[in-house]
């Protein structure tokens, strides 16, 4: 295996590392829960995926432990899922990130580079973490969400787009009766149309791309759909686009 | 009274100036090589001792005016001209609050404040400014007492409601100058209108003070006023060097004198001095940073308790803040200042401030001041306590963008409260914003 570098992404959730050959293909992966110990689990995910690749190379960081990476090279979020989403498409257009902590709206440009980006601010509104904290609280595991919400027959507004505020809405929907899916639907349009005024005000031509953990739940990548009203394409294995971007930006000769 | 115009100039010629040298002492014994190897900025100004020196005099002076002169608080945007010759000791609360910013003592004044009822998403300078009125703290030791409350509406609303709560604590004459909004150019009926509460302001604070407003004197003032913004405009334009000789931050600190003493003899010869020195630097190639790549506008207040923080972040790639729309508004108020008719051209001057124009006026400066400084990219800050600056700001965002072909990125935050800030956030912002130019 000619394995030519290295991306770690280490994110508010979880921890994403890969290796790459030197056409920029994955070769091996890992993902895990991210631990506040970023430097003991970054060495431990890298040590085992080189004993996997049996190959050494250079190491490129992304997410908000980037810079707790041990010897590599740091890059945004921004641009490494501008990165990574290129690679996969070969074409620009408007890239959705939906992490654990950000949501970002990247316009890309023809070349692969980034044209300009949104992000959700100082809330957690939008995000994975939304998705998480609800679930959490209505017992419905991550995946069984996408059946549950297809069984809806109809949807139950959830009106707040706060965290907080939606949480203690969704107990009382729960307590007034309200059937769970209905809710679990209307939590994602909630979720979605705050994406999608985002995603409209940064957005340009071209195809809408999605990355991130939560485009693994269908029932989100729907309501993004329906909120916009044009396509979504999943990219493969959204969770690794942005430590696949890192890699590529150490990748010998790629830049 | 005699004993208190003593002090007062006692403290305004000798006993200021003279803490301003000690500390400025102080801090060269501390840190003798100026700037370390380490930083990305250029050599400091050496104008920044005058700057300390002026200033501190002037805030210590304050200790001592109430009693001594009349003392009148006015905002950031009003014809203080119309005060100087009548001798008031003029106080911003603004500035003072923006040094409260600086100090980060901005939270603990807003929960003082917010107690009383006020709410959070107030402007964080009336916060800073109430909340050091009801508690006495303030980094300058003392606020002199006003006899003379003076608010324009040029640059908010808020300023209208704020100086009512500053006249009811304080039981003295408040005088509300309102500026009708510029919709592409101001009507003469819109600017006879502000002549005319002009013209009543002068009656007020000649009663206040027990003076006349001489014609003489307004000229002379008005003279001064615009001979220090065109000063001022001079230091600014220097920044269209390549490298600049400062950066858009050192701006923000050295406006000071344009706000708190324009009219003055001393605001004018610091900005002589320091624009020879700045011109001096350009001539001579010393940048603000040592390596400037890209150049940036900044569109907005500071981020005053951040504002070294995020320009190094940016230095550190050598990207500067050659000119911010902000320190900008100074150079343009005065311009129109006409000393054969202060009441007048003082009407049209303020009436045409940057926050009292519509969107596509602020476009037009924006735009302006992208190609005079020619800029590389814009950082708009969506400053939470300035509604009326960050209004718009989508768009501006997208017109200058898709107009210039520049990088612009959003930034928010807020101009004094740290609460509103997150610097993890902030920072990954601005530095996908650079990754961009690579």
């Amino acid at each position: 295996m000619t394995v030519l570098a290295y991306g770690v992404d280490v994110g508010s959730t979880t921890c994403k590392a890969v290796a790459v050959d030197a056409s920029g293909r994955r070769v091996a992966h890992r993902v895990e829960p991210t631990d506040p110990r970023i430097e003991p689990q970054v060495d431990r995910v890298l040590r085992s995926l080189r004993e996997e690749t049996g190959a050494d190379g250079p190491v490129g960081a992304t997410g908000y432990g980037r810079k707790r990476v041990p010897a590599g090279r740091a890059l945004t979020e921004i641009t490494c899922h501008a990165r990574g989403a290129f690679a996969a498409t070969r074409r620009g257009g408007v890239l959705v990130d939906m992490g654990g902590q950000d949501t970002k709206v990247i316009r890309i440009g023809p070349a692969g580079d980034v044209i300009d980006f949104a992000m959700n601010d100082k809330c957690a509104a939008g995000t994975g973490r939304f998705l998480e904290i609800i679930l959490g609280r209505l017992r419905v595991p991550y995946e069984e969400v996408a059946e549950q919400v297809g069984r809806a027959t109809r949807s139950v507004p959830v009106s707040s787009t706060c965290t907080v505020f939606a949480e203690s809405e969704v107990i009382s929907l729960v307590a007034g009766g309200e059937p769970l899916e209905g809710i679990l639907k209307g939590l994602h349009q909630a979720l979605a149309s705050r994406v999608a005024a985002l995603a409209r005000g940064t957005a340009g031509g071209g195809d809408l791309f999605m990355s991130g953990g939560v485009a693994l739940n269908a029932a989100m990548v729907g309501a993004l759909r329906d909120a916009l009203g044009r396509p979504v394409q999943v990219l493969p294995d959204p969770q690794l686009v942005g430590a696949i971007g890192a890699a590529l930006s150490v990748l010998p000769g790629a830049a | 009274m005699i004993l208190r115009r003593a002090q007062y100039e006692l403290a305004g010629r000798v006993v200021g100036p003279f803490l301003a040298s000690l500390d400025g002492w102080k801090r060269r014994k501390r840190s003798p090589s100026g700037t370390s190897r380490t930083s990305p900025f250029g050599p400091p100004l050496e104008s920044v001792r005058k700057l300390k020196e002026i200033m501190t005099a002037h805030f210590f002076q304050a200790r001592y005016a109430d009693g001594a002169v009349p003392v009148a608080w006015v905002t950031s945007g009003f014809p203080v001209e119309l005060l100087r010759p009548l001798g008031f000791h003029t106080v911003y609360p603004e500035n003072h609050a923006a040094m409260c910013g600086v100090q980060r003592l901005v939270p603990g004044l807003s929960d003082a404040v917010e107690a009383q009822g006020y709410s959070r998403d107030l402007c964080s300078y009336a916060r800073a400014d109430l909340g050091s009125v009801i508690t006495g703290r303030t980094p300058v030791g003392r606020m002199p007492r006003p006899d003379l409350l003076a608010c324009c509406t040029n640059i908010c609303q808020t300023v209208l409601y704020w100086y009512k709560a500053l006249a009811d604590h304080f039981r003295v004459p408040l005088v509300i100058v309102d500026t009708p909004y510029v919709y592409g150019k101001a009507e003469p009926h819109h600017v006879q209108y502000v002549r005319d509460q002009l013209e009543e302001l002068v009656r007020v604070a000649e009663k206040v003070s027990g003076r006349r407003a001489e014609p003489e004197a307004l000229a002379e003032v008005a003279r001064k006023a615009k001979e220090g913004t065109d000063l001022w405009a001079e230091c600014l334009a220097t920044g269209m060097s390549r490298p600049a000789p400062w950066t858009g931050i050192d701006g923000f600190f050295h406006m000071a004198p344009i706000v708190a003493l324009r009219g003055t003899d001393v605001c004018n010869s610091y900005y002589r001095m320091l624009r020879d020195e700045l011109r001096d630097r350009a001539a001579r190639g010393i940048g603000g940073l040592r390596e400037e790549r890209y150049r940036l506008l900044w569109d907005n207040l500071p981020i005053w308790f951040a504002v070294r923080e995020v320009a190094t972040l940016l230095a550190e790639r050598g990207f500067n803040f050659v000119c911010t729309s902000y320190t900008n508004a100074w150079a343009e108020a005065g311009a129109r200042i006409d000393p054969r008719d202060l009441i007048a051209s003082a009407a049209d001057s303020y009436t045409h401030i940057i926050l009292n124009q519509d969107l596509p006026n602020r476009l037009g400066i924006l735009r302006r001041l992208s190609r005079d400084y020619q800029v590389d990219g814009a950082v708009l800050h969506s400053d939470r306590s300035c509604k009326p600056y960050s209004i718009g700001q989508v768009d501006l965002k997208d017109r200058l963008a898709s107009e210039l072909g520049i990088r612009v990125l959003l930034l928010e935050a807020d101009h004094s409260d740290p609460r509103a800030w997150s610097k993890e956030q902030a920072d990954n912002r601005l530095t996908a914003f650079m990754e961009g130019f690579a």
